[in-house]
């Protein structure tokens, strides 16, 4: 079988759970190959890779694949087509990975697929377009298959793979140089998933009523393990972090389940969460447009039902 | 400095968007045409930028004759000219053939700075700004919340996940901005009015040396294979909180093994 491309997310040297779910993606339609652009593959990233499947883990360590934006990453996957013909590139959907995805379809003179949720047999990508009113089925015509997977996409399985590591020799061009990456600036994140990748997402919006309430909705997502999110309307507030935001001109989130407190359900909003499996809204207006998507759904004031929540949630702990 | 701004059209995505049954694009014809949010940002940091260091802000935009709203828009804010790029051949270009004929454009038009929003509301496929750097060998500052310019370096925060990197490069460039990178003015009376009489030149493919095979449905490089609205999702659940909402919401979680 034809080997499939995985360009691994990490950070600080750990696999992101993405990855896990690309290599097991691709292990349905051929051989996955882990690609590590930069240095800092560690043993355990390592076997991280091969239990999930990586027959092969190509390495370009060198710094400078990281230290310049984007650029290198697309030159060091556009030499691995040419050299080993692989059947298909996937990429996580994130910001970052969508541009390498982009500038490589332009390298290789393929076509790209970005915001896949599903991928199947020919590389037929399931999509959900216009804030999750249609599902599109698309497919690359030319070239090498592209895809950029949103996270959440499938649910990653360990299957052993060789994990058999590969230096790959790279010269980057000048042009690839041109951005330099001058400084990492690190946020505090605490102990809290990544909002994109989290299985759980508990967001809130204007009902939370101020930036101190918000810890109101970060106490239940610490005690489900889960991300927080906030509508634009917190946002725009100032209540919380605009990095946070879920929506239209946020983040996409895709989780197993998605708990909306105070957000009336714009389709601002829902075009950032409407692919999440299960919803449960609380919300003290009974017409918010919420509750036509909601699996369950509480009428009633957050600032009772999510701290009563948070308590059984703790107590069935 | 020579700066050009690009901006869309896109849907107003407060109204139902459609893909049409016969070619299988987006359907602009059936809804209203707005100027892409973000977009709306990278004219404002088009603008101080002009402010603070001279020069001058080109609008460029690529789509149907309707277009014109946007880039009227634009020129409203305080852009000087436009640039239209519109073409029969254009539709139905997927981001490679975009991003190809825009570099066209943009090789014509000349610049030491282009600025464009992070994406767009309707297709949201986030490579355009990417895919521009690497056809025009520029380098790429994107997804920034902060734009520096001194001569001819530029800085920028870029956003990660884990916070922002800063980067820096000499220009030409392109960035790319996201939300609230600034906040972005609204067109006075004066400026609406002195639009109208801002030039607006219109290219076709030949005007711009786009090759007509590079472009439009036939070229695409990725196909629609079929669509379908999504099933609408089941009903759920809807209790009224009486003193035990809380509890309840939990037995649910608990009854889909969430807790």
């Amino acid at each position: 079988m034809s080997e499939i491309l995985v360009l691994v997310e990490q950070l600080d040297g750990e696999v992101k759970k993405v990855t896990l779910e690309l290599l097991t993606l691709a292990r349905g339609l051929g051989t996955p190959a882990a690609v590590w652009a930069g240095p800092g593959l560690t043993d355990g990233a390592k076997a991280k890779l091969a239990e999930y499947g990586a027959e092969k883990i190509y390495v370009a360590s060198s710094a400078d694949v990281v230290d310049h934006v984007v650029a290198p990453k697309a030159e060091l996957l556009a030499q691995l087509v040419a050299d080993k013909s692989p059947a298909a590139v996937l990429v996580a959907a994130t910001a970052e990975g969508k541009e390498v995805a982009g500038r490589l379809a332009v390298k290789t003179d393929s076509g790209v697929i970005t915001d896949a949720v599903g991928l199947g047999e020919g590389f037929v990508a399931d999509q959900s377009i216009f804030g999750g009113g249609v599902n599109v089925r698309s497919r690359v015509r030319k070239g090498t298959p592209i895809v950029a997977v949103r996270p959440n996409s499938t649910a990653p399985e360990p299957a052993a793979g060789a994990g058999a590591e590969e230096e790959v020799s790279l010269t980057l061009s000048e042009a690839a140089k041109a951005a330099r990456v001058v400084e990492r600036v690190k946020q505090e994140k605490g102990a809290r998933p990544e909002l994109t990748e989290a299985a759980i997402v508990v967001s809130g919006g204007r009902g939370v009523g101020s930036a101190e309430n918000f810890s109101v909705i970060e106490g239940l997502a610490d005690a489900l393990g889960a991300a927080v999110g906030a509508s634009r309307a917190a946002t725009d507030a100032g209540w919380y972090p605009h990095q946070f935001q879920v929506g239209q001109t946020g983040k996409t989130v895709s989780p197993q389940l998605y708990i909306a407190a105070g957000i009336s359900g714009a389709i601002q909003h829902r075009a950032g969460m409407q692919t999440a499996k299960t919803i449960v809204a609380i919300n003290k207006d009974p017409e918010a447009p919420i509750f036509e998507l909601a699996d369950y759904g509480v009428v009633g004031d957050l600032h009772q039902v999510v701290p009563q929540l948070t308590e059984e949630v703790t107590k069935r702990k | 400095m020579n700066i050009v701004v690009c901006v869309k059209q896109v849907p107003d995505t407060a109204t139902e968007r459609k893909l049409r049954s016969d070619d299988k694009t987006l359907d602009r014809d059936a809804v209203d045409g707005v100027v892409n949010e973000l977009d709306e940002y990278a004219v404002e940091e088009a603008l101080k930028l002009k402010e603070a260091h001279g020069g001058e802000v080109t609008v460029l935009s690529m789509g149907p004759g309707k277009a014109t709203e946007t880039i009227r828009k634009a020129l409203a804010m305080g852009a000087d000219k436009a640039v239209h790029l519109s073409d029969d051949a254009l539709h139905g270009s997927d981001a490679l053939s975009t991003s190809y004929a825009m570099a066209q454009a943009l090789k014509k038009i000349g610049f030491d700075l282009v600025i464009l929003g992070s994406e767009s509301t309707d297709a949201r496929t986030g490579v355009l700004a990417a895919m521009l750097a690497e056809r025009l060998g520029t380098p790429q500052l994107t997804l920034a919340n902060k734009v520096d310019v001194d001569g001819s370096s530029i800085a920028i925060q870029r956003l990660t996940d884990y916070g922002f990197d800063r980067v820096e490069a000499t220009l030409p460039a392109v960035v790319s901005v996201v939300e609230k990178i600034n906040e972005p003015r609204y067109p006075s009376f004066k400026g609406i009015m002195a639009a109208k009489k801002k030039p607006v030149e219109t290219l076709g493919i030949a005007d711009a040396d786009i090759a007509a095979d590079q472009v439009g449905l036939d070229a695409a490089w990725s196909e629609v294979v079929d669509f379908a609205a999504a099933p609408p999702r089941a009903a759920g659940t809807i209790v009224k909180d009486e003193g035990d909402g809380g509890a309840k919401a939990a037995e649910f979680l608990a009854s889909k093994k969430f807790i």
